[in-house]
């Protein structure tokens, strides 16, 4: 693999093709700050924290360093009043969700963002994905993932598998930035131990239903 | 559930985990839902995660985890078939179904939903039973419609 040669903030950063903004720039000691990802995963590219500023053959754009190869003679730029503007609008979406996350509150205070802009919606999830992409990519387990789509979307373990998996894993929680997942956890469980109509999706709630003629 | 029907809609897609939304969606036909026992069999003979699968099935508003009703009855809430007056369609249906939109009723006759657009607005207000499309309803004709079903 050749190398390849560009500029983050100013720094020469040499990188091999192939690899993302954010490995080049960490590897040169750059910070760029992340939520959804994650260095044995896959790039999920979806908290849109790790946002820069890239210039390239005189066009600026913005990308997210995580997901965006790096490319020769690039002009990156991992700081300025925009970047900054996005993350902090980016964090107080976010902290509507988990106003508790200490992963977010310490983003809050880098980026000036106030907790309280958004009216509190806690969900306790701000489907990162990275306990998702953790048991499907490094555990391959694939015993929890997403449901439903839209506003409505969160995660959910798979009960069966969950009830012989999970007990002796548990690797996905310390991973959460949130601590939501042990909540779904729990909520699982207590789903199983007693059927209610509040998920009739895959627990016994279905089978005590009429059988269509 | 009849394993047999099942295993013969996963070998006319030959088993290909590519086809995933192919076979849920002839499951939904046959069956007019997704019963748990269909979909842990498919992800065995797929090799798919039952977790993917979940997703799938609650992603796509075509695809019931619960039972549904021998007739689906699907009413449009557009914004043509609305100032149309769809509104008074779907509230005589409701009233001989005795269904609110997303719910099915005890004798497993009816399902009741909403949708957004059914593409024929020139129509409206338009309902949608079984597949079959009626339009240019008023709320009396959707109430004789409705009687022809059993």
């Amino acid at each position: 693999m050749s190398n390849v040669s560009l500029q983050i903030d100013g720094k020469a950063v040499s990188a091999k093709e192939g690899m993302t903004l954010l490995e080049a720039a960490r590897g040169a000691g750059i910070s760029i700050p992340t939520v959804c990802y994650h260095e044995k995963l896959e790039p999920f590219g979806g908290c849109r924290l790790c946002v820069v500023e890239v210039e390239a053959g005189g066009r600026k754009s913005l990308v997210a360093a995580c997901t965006h190869p790096v490319q020769q003679d690039q002009t990156v730029n991992t700081r300025s009043k925009q970047i900054d503007g996005i993350r902090k609008v980016l964090t107080e979406q976010l902290l509507a969700y988990a106003p508790e996350s200490e992963v977010l509150q310490a983003l809050a205070r880098e980026y000036k963002a106030d907790k309280d802009r958004f009216p509190r919606e806690p969900s306790f999830c701000i489907l990162c994905g990275l306990c998702v992409r953790y048991c499907a990519e490094v555990k391959q387990k694939y015993a929890v993932g997403f449901v439903d789509r839209g506003p409505s979307r969160e995660i959910s373990f798979v009960p069966e598998l969950a009830a012989t998996e999970c007990w002796d894993c548990k690797q996905c929680f310390p991973l959460c930035p949130t601590s939501a997942l042990q909540a779904a956890f729990v909520l699982t469980r207590s789903l199983r131990a007693s059927p209610s109509p509040a998920r009739p999706a895959l627990n016994k709630q279905v089978e005590t239903a009429p059988v269509p003629e | 559930m009849d394993t047999a029907r099942i295993e013969s809609i996963i070998d006319s897609h030959d088993g290909e985990a590519s086809s995933l939304i192919q076979i849920l969606l002839d499951i939904q036909n046959e069956l007019h839902w997704l019963p748990a026992e269909a979909l842990q069999l498919v992800s065995e003979r797929l090799q798919v995660p039952m977790s993917r699968i979940q997703h799938t099935a609650t992603f796509y508003k075509a695809f019931s985890l619960v039972p549904k009703g021998r007739h689906e009855i699907n009413i449009c809430m557009g914004t043509a078939c609305h100032v149309r007056g769809a509104p008074r369609v779907l509230e005589v249906v409701q009233n001989i179904t005795g269904i609110q939109p997303g719910e099915t009723d005890p004798d497993m006759k009816f399902s009741l939903d909403t949708v957004n657009c059914l593409g024929c607005c020139a129509l409206g207000p338009v309902m949608e039973i079984d597949e079959q499309h009626l339009g240019k309803l008023v709320p009396d004709t959707a109430a004789e419609v409705l009687k022809k079903y059993e």
